[in-house]
């Protein structure tokens, strides 16, 4: 490695981790109107215009605010685990595209770059498990337990969604995702990009990933580990001041990251909505084409990239201002007995379109939600009594 | 000279961790440090070029099976360090003899090794794709027998875990 | 750049492997003698990547990732049944301790 090279790597790293750090007050921030806007309120709107500053002021805040160990804690995990928590989500877009230049974007195009994202996403569980484990509060304990159970759940579903991506590319390599999806529309409509939720099993794939990453951040509806009305603030009680800032951020820029990933999967990357070479062919004569040329080409792949990814922010937002908690049985079957055996057959129906092509494939679709409509359309409501309190405590010994 | 001093480094930090999973007295530690030790090992399979069992090293050992270990602990509160008495006096030194023995034959062995000094392997043996082809042709039927492996592994499981019916 | 050595892999699995081996006859807690095997499959894992390395076919070299797949595979069906069985004996005894299960002892 010469030294250029060393330059340029250190570069990429700069750009990746200034955007993270450079979109999580917004994603604060936007986070905190967007809630009020949902729910008819007005939200921090003093500091700076539109309240813009407010992150920073709650930055200072936390900086400024005693912090608390707890007395039994075992201090070296109870100090590690923000720190585990923050970590992964600080590497894992590592391989995520985020523009066409190869020497600024991404930090390291590796042949497993999806892999990696996988192995990043799952090492998240620690820090949250940790967390809960070493503040010796039952709350604390029981936030963990959870978090731990539905991360692992959950990634599978993920992984099954995923797997369609990997298999439409027929490469773990982002890029290659990314140049699969440039190609035209189905492969025959000129002008649109091919992304892959506009076809059967990345539309499925996409949803699928999109439920499995709210569960992957802990966000509403599958926020147990942080329910606040029955775990106080699960794992996340015991902290205060950096430390909680600590799960805060890494929080929002896990959030940040899984939605870049669905962005560079489903959504085609950095690529604009409409392919624009036939301006950019015109804009060698110059003039109005020539603007319009610079405009559409290569100033805008991080602009749509960006958009793709705040639109998916909002969609969390909005997602937390609607659906009600889930309850944690019910959280577990969606993940084991719906997201899964769906990702399975999807995945199926797509290595059927790779070796047979469209129409087997599309049938195949079809006897799936006929079958479906079929086995479980009529099924009405599960009731059932559940003894949460029994199940949610950790099993102790009975005094002897 | 750059990879000689990546390895002794890495070599370092795997056998301190080992060592730490084996000595140490709370289990949550040892839990710990045996995710630390297959760390640093998916680290030596990318320096191996190995890098899609480096990363599935990272995958299922650190992100599935030891959350799972650290999950049962904590389930069965036995993370605290004086939960559970933990060496016997009887067996110390007869552990210690095995070990040795086994050590001092094994550096022995593999001291005394013949082959080709140098890598033999393209860097690009250890990609998906050629593993994957290996994987899908010649070794399609012990492929089909560890998925049906892991079914019965999962059956059992289910299995286990399943409250008596009272 | 000059390359590792075979035989430095070799120390340090077998190193990593008799630390498995030790634990696993010292420890009386079960997840920990667990966590002390799964730290011996690993290290033979990283003799056959390292064999693999230094195999003069490709078959044979491919065949060496291959194993450790294998092992991955069995490492985690073994880790869902034991783990499972662990607790288990937890709620049947109230205790793990490994010298205190003889229920098969006849």
């Amino acid at each position: 490695m010469t030294l250029a090279d060393f330059g340029w790597a250190i570069l990429r790293i700069a750009l990746m981790l200034g955007f993270l750090l450079g979109a999580l007050p917004l994603v604060i921030w936007l986070e905190r109107r967007a809630l009020a806007w949902f729910q008819n309120r007005v939200g921090p709107n003093r500091l700076g215009p539109f309240g813009l500053l407010q992150p920073m002021a709650d930055a200072v805040k936390l900086f400024f605010k005693e912090e608390i160990v707890p007395a039994n804690a075992d201090r070296l995990i109870w100090a590690l685990a923000p720190a585990l928590a923050l970590f992964p989500a600080l590497v894992a877009a590592a391989t995520v595209p985020w523009g066409p230049n190869r020497l600024l974007t991404p930090v390291a195009d590796v042949d497993i770059g999806l892999l990696y994202f996988s192995a990043m996403s799952s090492l998240a569980a620690y820090g949250v498990l940790l967390a809960g484990w070493s503040s010796n509060n039952k709350y604390s304990l029981l936030g963990g337990l959870r978090a731990s159970a539905q991360v692992i759940s959950y990634e599978l579903g993920m992984g099954l969604a995923l797997a369609t991506a990997v298999l439409a590319a027929g490469s773990f390599r982002m890029t290659s995702i990314v140049e699969m999806q440039a190609q035209p529309l189905w492969g025959i409509v000129p002008l649109l990009p091919n992304w892959l939720i506009f076809t059967p099993w990345g539309l499925i794939g996409g949803a699928l990933f999109f439920v499995c990453m709210l569960a992957e951040t802990n966000r509403a509806p599958f926020d147990l580990p942080e329910a606040e009305s029955e775990l106080v603030a699960g794992y996340q009680t015991e902290y205060s001041s950096m430390k909680f800032a600590a799960f805060f951020m890494g929080e929002y820029i896990a959030i940040l990251a899984i939605c870049a990933i669905m962005t560079t999967c489903f959504l085609g990357g950095y690529l604009a909505p409409i392919n624009f070479s036939p301006i950019q062919a015109l804009g060698a004569q110059g003039g109005f084409w020539g603007v319009l040329a610079s405009l559409t080409g290569a100033l805008m792949p991080p602009f749509w990239f960006l958009l793709k990814v705040f639109a998916l922010v909002f969609m969390f937002l909005w997602i937390r201002a609607t659906l009600l908690r889930l309850r944690y049985d019910q959280l577990m079957n969606l993940g084991w007995r719906f997201l899964i055996p769906v990702g399975l057959v999807n995945l199926a129906l797509l290595t059927v379109y790779v070796i047979w092509g469209w129409v087997p494939s599309l049938i195949g679709y079809g006897v799936a939600i006929v079958l479906y409509l079929v086995f479980f359309g009529s099924r009405k409501p599960e009731r059932r009594t559940v003894l949460l309190v029994r199940e949610a405590q950790p099993y102790r010994p009975k005094e002897a | 000279m750059g990879e000689r001093v990546l390895f002794f480094v890495l070599a370092i930090v795997a056998i301190l961790s080992a060592g730490g999973v084996v000595f140490s007295r709370n289990p949550v530690r040892s839990a710990l440090l045996l995710v630390l030790n297959f760390f640093t090992l998916a680290l030596i399979y990318f320096s191996l070029s190995a890098q899609f069992i480096g990363v599935l090293q990272v995958i299922v050992y650190a992100g599935a099976i030891m959350v799972l270990f650290l999950f049962v602990i904590m389930l069965l509160n036995l993370g605290s360090p004086d939960a559970m008495p933990q060496e016997r006096d009887l067996k110390r030194p007869l552990a210690y003899l095995i070990g040795f023995g086994i050590l001092a034959t094994l550096v022995s062995q593999s001291l005394a090794l013949l082959i080709p000094a140098t890598p033999q392997a393209s860097p690009d043996v250890g990609t998906a794709r050629v593993i994957g082809l290996a994987l899908f042709t010649q070794w399609a039927y012990p492929l089909l027998l560890m998925g049906v492996l892991l079914t019965v592994g999962v059956i059992g499981s289910i299995l286990l875990a399943r409250r008596r019916a009272s | 750049m000059d390359a590792v050595p075979l035989n430095a892999y070799l120390i340090l699995s077998a190193f990593l492997f008799v630390m498995g081996a030790i634990g696993v006859i010292v420890k009386r807690n079960p997840i920990v003698m667990f966590m002390c095997i799964e730290l011996m499959l690993n290290a033979v894992n990283l003799t056959f990547l390292a064999f693999a390395r230094y195999q003069t076919e490709l078959l044979t070299q491919v065949a060496g990732h291959v194993f450790v797949l294998f092992v991955f595979g069995v490492a985690a069906a073994e880790v869902a049944v034991g783990l499972g069985i662990i607790t288990v004996i937890f709620r049947l005894r109230e205790s793990i301790d490994v010298d205190e299960v003889t229920l098969l002892r006849g």
